[in-house]
């Protein structure tokens, strides 16, 4: 059974739950077996970018020990076999060109997205 | 026939991203495809007679069912309908689940 | 039969869990069982600590205002299943329970994982997932 993890919003409390939420479902769900890849569209495009930076958020005395760390969720579960897709006109939109992008991101056009779910049994939109 | 289920939530009116999931709902319609569009909660603003959701009137036109939930429309005052949209119980939403349709929710 | 949901909202927050609630009832009234996986927020909705209050602006008493408490419509959604003869199982994500203090939860709901919500799905014939925005 093949899944679609659809990732829309972004940076949603990633600070305090120093990641987000929807990759780190897709890693665990990963693990326990499910073929889940990924397609970034809307404002989460912006994951796919290189040096994302969310060190130094404090309150008070309080200060974060580990920020969340996107490309490295990116990376993990491209490195688990996940594919990793991002529309093309949701980065143009935004300015973000191909050599400001994570590797191994594959960039598909929104017309493609037809045929693309078609090839899944479940698609689940975040 | 392979089925898909978009359940729409937002309001149509609110953001230009509504645009781009009726494209989606014409890319995923095909010969051997159907495609329903469910409106839920605010997105149901669409559907009232003379409301300019261009998108939804597309859809239809395209064979796209527009269905709107029965509930949403009375809470919101929605007695009169735009033509291409039919009012259903929420219920039959659960039948599309049930039956397998490829289910998003906006 | 069944069918998975998973949840994401908070209590209180958007029109998304009555809607869902709503969903999840027609379900089990359909005779359809039932499989909540409730991640992130949605752990708060089976917390048994919610209390119903009186509303001043409303003019009414504790008893007149008779205020939703969501953890009851969890209770209210297992006996109907249970009515129904249909299966109805609530999985609360353990790690968002933990970092919300919303461990104290009624009776009918339980602690779990993504595995978990993965297992639901594949026993399931279809699953939605509702996200929060």
């Amino acid at each position: 059974m093949r899944v679609l993890q659809i990732i829309e919003p972004a940076y949603r409390a990633t600070l305090e739950e120093q990641d987000d939420t929807v990759l780190w479902f897709t890693r665990a769900i990963r693990a326990a077996g499910a073929p889940a890849d990924v397609l970034l569209c809307g404002t989460a495009v912006n994951y796919s970018v290189r040096g994302q930076d969310a060190e130094g958020f404090r309150v008070g005395g309080w200060s974060q020990h580990h920020p969340p760390a996107i490309e490295h969720e990116i990376n993990k579960l491209i490195e688990s076999g996940a594919r990793v897709a991002a529309l093309s006109e949701d980065l143009a939109e935004r300015g973000i060109q191909t050599d400001s992008m994570l590797p191994g991101i594959e960039v598909l056009s929104r017309k493609s997205l037809g045929g693309l779910c078609a090839q899944y049994d479940r698609i689940w939109k975040w | 026939m392979s089925k898909y289920l978009l359940i729409e939530s937002r309001d149509p009116f609110e953001a230009k991203c509504f645009s781009q999931r009726c494209e989606l709902a014409l890319a995923l319609l095909g010969e051997s495809t159907g495609v329903t569009v469910f409106l839920v909660e605010n997105a149901v603003l669409g559907a009232r007679a003379g409301a300019k959701a261009h998108g939804l009137e597309r859809l239809a036109k395209a064979g796209v069912q527009l269905l709107a939930d029965e509930f949403a429309l009375r809470e919101r005052g929605i007695h009169e309908l735009a033509p291409h949209v039919t009012a259903a119980p929420l219920d039959s939403l659960v039948g599309e689940l049930a039956s397998g349709a490829k289910t998003l929710w906006n | 039969m069944s069918l998975t949901f998973l949840l994401m909202d908070a209590p209180y927050e958007q029109a998304r869990t009555s809607t869902a609630f709503r969903i999840v009832d027609a379900a089990l009234r359909r005779k359809v069982g039932v499989r909540v996986f409730a991640y992130e927020g949605a752990v708060s909705l089976a917390m048994s600590g919610q209390k119903p209050h009186a509303n001043a602006v409303h003019g009414r008493t504790l008893e007149e205002e008779a205020h939703p408490t969501p953890h009851a419509w969890v209770s209210a959604l297992n006996e109907l299943a249970r009515e129904n003869g249909v299966s109805f199982d609530w999985v609360n994500c353990g790690l968002c329970v933990d970092e919300r203090g919303a461990n104290e939860v009624v009776p009918c709901s339980r602690r779990g994982s993504p595995a978990d919500f993965w297992k639901m799905n594949l026993e399931s014939a279809n699953t939605l997932v509702i996200p929060t925005r």
